[in-house]
């Protein structure tokens, strides 16, 4: 066990932890924030993806020693009032059906939208492609980033 | 008194003599230097002793262990790694991006940590996981041993490699990563120190590349 400083969502967490514990229980069991999803545990299906130092890291292989002195951004801080243009195309689509895979969907959308802002079908399948939907919303999935894409544009302009 | 001498010294050359001199010295140097990089001699620290047949020899262990599935799965000749001892294309199709790396969400770095994940058939780790850039895929797959010996020593194929950093490359960490490859992944036909050592050899002995198959 060690003394381990985690940022999640801009708050410090002192944790008494095995550095070598996968962040998604610290981020589940010990922040108690629990938007995030277990899934697989072994890094297939994508349903703890969370954003550390801007990359959607699958944290239920990434190590605490990995992410301490980094920042990590969970579903429940990828925006103030889940306003992210991905929330709000989420919302609009009415994309999830039982939901437990989406909020890794939403944050791996992000990233994509962040690094190419208009992205094409096949750039959404090249990013897309490690979260794995059992409900199978995949073309809603497409639909709601290509919304979001024309959400995030139209506030760039305005 | 004696006349003052405004006639030039003996000792010095004229001008003409002494640009002749410098040029033919440079260029003895150039042709010197090419002929050291090109046949026997030393590259650097490098000692060059050429042997066809010790070379070609070496090249077969070299090749055996460079088409393994833990070195092929990351050189492929498409744009998506390989994955298991029948080199499948790997599970979520990650693609190389531009500096191997991957895209967007999709990144090699998202999955493979610094260090093997626990557990079997897990991702495997290293900090430096990556496939080669988009501009220099330096591809393994479906190369004959004529056609992968030529491509390793080509600098415009090998990431600007010269012998010297060839030979360094075989101790490189994402290189020794395939003799630790995880839970449930077997290791390369030869040991490390057994690639290396046949790596120097075909390197040191010439580098020649086994003669192309008949058509």
């Amino acid at each position: 066990m060690a003394n381990i400083t985690l940022n999640i969502n801009n708050k410090e967490y002192q944790l008494d932890a095995d550095p070598q514990m996968p962040l998604l229980w610290a981020i589940r069991d010990m922040a108690g924030l629990k938007g995030t999803k277990y899934g697989c545990g072994v890094a297939q299906c994508g349903a703890c993806v969370v954003h550390m130092d801007g990359e959607a890291v699958r944290s239920c292989v990434t190590r605490l020693s990995r992410a301490e002195g980094k920042k990590v951004v969970t579903i429940e801080g990828l925006s103030e009032t889940n306003n992210h243009p991905v929330q709000q195309a989420w919302q609009q689509v009415d994309v999830p059906q039982c939901g437990y895979c989406h909020s890794g969907q939403i944050m791996s959308a992000a990233v994509l939208l962040r690094e190419n802002p208009n992205p094409s079908d096949q750039d959404i399948d090249d990013a897309m492609a490690g979260n794995i939907c059992r409900c199978g919303t995949y073309l809603r999935i497409r639909k709601a980033i290509h919304l979001a894409a024309e959400m995030q544009q139209k506030t760039a302009k305005g | 008194m004696k006349p003052h001498n405004t006639t030039k010294p003996s000792r010095y050359f004229p001008t003409k003599t002494v640009f002749a001199l410098s040029a033919m010295l440079f260029i003895t140097a150039a042709v010197a230097s090419a002929f050291r990089n090109k046949e026997e001699g030393p590259v650097g620290k490098i000692i060059i002793n050429k042997d066809s047949i010790e070379s070609v020899k070496a090249f077969a262990s070299v090749y055996k262990v460079l088409m393994s599935p833990r070195c092929m799965n990351c050189h492929p000749a498409g744009d998506v790694p390989l994955q298991g001892e029948d080199s499948h294309l790997h599970t979520m199709m990650p693609k190389r991006g531009k500096d191997g790396t991957g895209v967007s969400a999709m990144k090699c770095a998202n999955c493979h940590q610094e260090t093997n994940t626990p557990g079997l058939h897990t991702p495997p780790g290293n900090p430096k996981w990556h496939l080669p850039p988009a501009d220099m895929k330096m591809v393994f797959q479906g190369k004959t041993p004529h056609e992968l010996a030529k491509q390793l020593i080509d600098p415009n194929q090998n990431g600007h490699k010269n012998m010297e950093q060839l030979i360094e490359h075989a101790s490189d960490t994402l290189v020794l990563a395939g003799w630790n490859p995880g839970e449930g992944r077997k290791l390369p036909p030869l040991s490390h120190k057994e690639f290396k050592k046949a790596w120097i050899t075909w390197l040191t002995k010439g580098a020649y590349a086994p003669a192309p198959k008949p058509q």
